[in-house]
């Protein structure tokens, strides 16, 4: 999930009673399954929280091209260089997906960019995380691609036409990386020499807690939750969508040979699901706002490359200003 | 000195090209100027990719010894890669990395476009998948460079600093020798002074949209495409992009 604690009123649900009667007509479009469009009538608190989520979606797509552009120019063979290009290459394209669907509801790619680069909007506590060896390729295209299909695959129903329609696009794409991160992990883990096992398994050491960290804290009890249900801009809880993702997780695990590093896992054969340990959530809460082991890198290495990047785009600008002029002139 | 194998050196010119300059422009991954780039660099470094393993698995196959293109990618060090020096220098800012494909575009195009009629019929089949790509490519980077060029002062300054920069290193290729000579005997391949004239027409013309002037020194820098003398950055990019199959003899990945 790349939208975590998105905040939506913060008052909690809105009783019907409450609403105006075109906010009621907006509900009922909602619940009848109806897709919101850019020029149709919405409250402003519904754009205000899809801006937020979608952008912090966009954002996560941006960020999370470092921790796998870290091993590009060290992949090990032409082809998982090819691959891990391509699937770079893939983020940044749902990157301008998610920005496009955002600018639908009134905002710019540059105003969300400032926004992410002025620490006013966040993006997916999972790329401050460090990748370390090449078995974190297979980690983060396995556990990583694995946890935002799980949230993303529902989200193709979202309310809200333009993301529900970047999202169809976007978990085609994933869905593909996760089968390639997986696939390393084949390699290393079953496949591979006694130092690839290692790997392998050190890294699912490290990416497993981040990984059931990406859906976010229980939101049984969250105000903001509950509006972005309603609204049918969440679809499902965070502790449903981490606990389908440990019941798939787990057997695939199983068949790579590497253990899950936590001794409460277990089948409960009454509820059909795996019990398992919550991740530590002080450590979630340091790594969203700013503590994590590569937040001021990552944010960092965005400044820069926005800021080195200026004079490009004010020439672009500049040159586009002066053909334009030019054919006038000719006319 | 007696030639051993030209046919296996001029590939791993063609495949050493690709992989060098893919590699460099991969290192763009993730902080280019704007998402578009990323995206279209990204692009470029996938096309090269790709080139290198259809030239150089051919090499292999040239060579007879049993190597696979990424044996030759990843097991050779600094004496036995065969690239344009022009392709090994760090990428510099945008502008630079975007003049350097651009000087390397204006070449490739009509070198891919005459190595189709090869009498070698495995290059004359990579060289048509690799036109197309490069065709694409010199129209991006031709673009690019005009508009920088013609953009703002401050980009103008930057562009004609990269020409200058990499002027140098662009006589090489134009440079024959042995191996070139024996090629165009054999008419696998035209030899690569004859493409001078056409470049140099090709640049001009971008040039002077992109208001710069081109250097009036004729000085080349070599060494590069015959392996005598690489500059000390190769190495450096070989460390990294070698580290795993160096680090872990036999493994698979």
């Amino acid at each position: 999930m790349y939208a975590q604690m998105v905040q939506s009123t913060g008052k909690g649900l809105q009783d019907r009673k409450e609403m105006s009667p075109e906010d009621q007509a907006f509900q009922d479009r909602i619940d009848r399954g109806e897709k919101i469009e850019p020029k149709d009538y919405m409250p402003d608190a519904y754009r205000k929280t899809l801006i937020r989520q979608i952008g912090q979606h966009a954002h996560s797509e941006i960020v999370g091209q470092l921790p796998e552009g870290n091993w590009i120019t060290r992949a090990p063979t032409l082809e998982r260089k090819a691959n891990l290009l391509a699937k770079v290459q893939d983020e940044a394209g749902h990157g301008l997906y998610l920005y496009c669907a955002a600018e639908t509801l009134g905002v710019s790619r540059d105003e969300l960019v400032e926004m992410l680069h002025s620490e006013r909007m966040k993006y997916s506590s999972i790329f401050n995380y460090p990748t370390l060896t090449w078995a974190d390729m297979g980690a983060v295209g396995w556990l990583v691609d694995g946890a935002a299909i799980m949230n993303q695959v529902p989200l193709q129903r979202t309310s809200y036409g333009p993301y529900a329609r970047a999202m169809v696009r976007i978990c085609k794409e994933e869905s593909f990386h996760q089968r390639q991160g997986y696939h390393i992990m084949i390699k290393m883990a079953k496949e591979g020499t006694a130092d690839q096992k290692r790997m392998a398994q050190d890294a699912l050491n490290r990416f497993w807690y981040p990984a059931l960290m990406m859906f976010g804290p229980s939101d049984k009890e969250s105000v903001h939750s509950a509006q972005s249900m309603a609204w049918k801009i969440k679809i499902n809880t965070n502790d449903e969508l981490r606990q389908k993702f440990v019941d798939e997780t787990v057997p695939q695990a199983e068949f790579l040979g590497l253990t899950i590093p936590d001794e409460n896992l277990r089948w409960n054969d009454e509820t059909g699901h795996y019990e398992f340990s919550e991740p530590d959530w002080s450590e979630f809460f340091e790594v969203i706002s700013g503590n994590g082991p590569c937040n001021v890198e990552r944010l960092n290495a965005r400044r820069k490359a926005w800021d080195d990047g200026a004079w490009v785009r004010e020439a672009m600008l500049a040159h586009a200003r002066k053909s334009q002029k030019r054919a006038q002139a000719a006319e | 000195m007696a030639l051993e194998n030209p046919l296996f050196e001029f590939l791993l010119r063609q495949g050493d090209n690709a992989l060098v300059l893919g590699h460099r422009t991969s290192e763009w991954c993730g902080v280019a100027p704007i998402l578009e780039e990323d995206i279209a660099l990204a692009n470029m470094a996938l096309d090269l990719i790709g080139q290198t393993q259809m030239w150089l698995g051919y090499a292999g196959e040239v060579e007879g010894t049993g190597r696979s293109a990424d044996d030759l990618a990843y097991l050779r060090d600094v004496y036995d890669f065969r690239n344009l020096l022009m392709l090994e220098v760090p990428n510099g800012d945008f502008g630079r990395t975007q003049m350097r494909q651009f000087l390397f575009d204006a070449f490739q195009v009509p070198w891919l476009t005459r190595l189709q009629d090869s009498r070698d019929t495995r290059i004359a089949e990579i060289a048509a998948k690799c036109v197309k790509e490069a065709l694409y490519h010199l129209e991006r980077s031709s673009q690019t460079v005009i508009a920088l060029g013609d953009g703002t002062e401050d980009s103008n300054a930057r562009m004609a600093e990269a020409l200058t920069f990499l002027w140098p290193y662009s006589g090489e290729m134009f440079v024959d020798d042995a191996t070139d000579q024996a090629m165009a005997d054999a008419g696998v391949a035209l030899l690569p002074s004859e493409l001078r004239g056409p470049w140099l027409e090709t640049v001009k013309a971008v040039a002077a949209e992109a208001c710069l002037t081109l250097p009036d020194s004729d000085y080349a820098q070599k060494g590069g495409r015959t392996g005598f003398r690489h500059t000390e950055h190769l190495g450096h990019m070989l460390a990294v992009m070698q580290t795993l199959q160096r680090s872990y003899p036999g493994a698979t990945w």
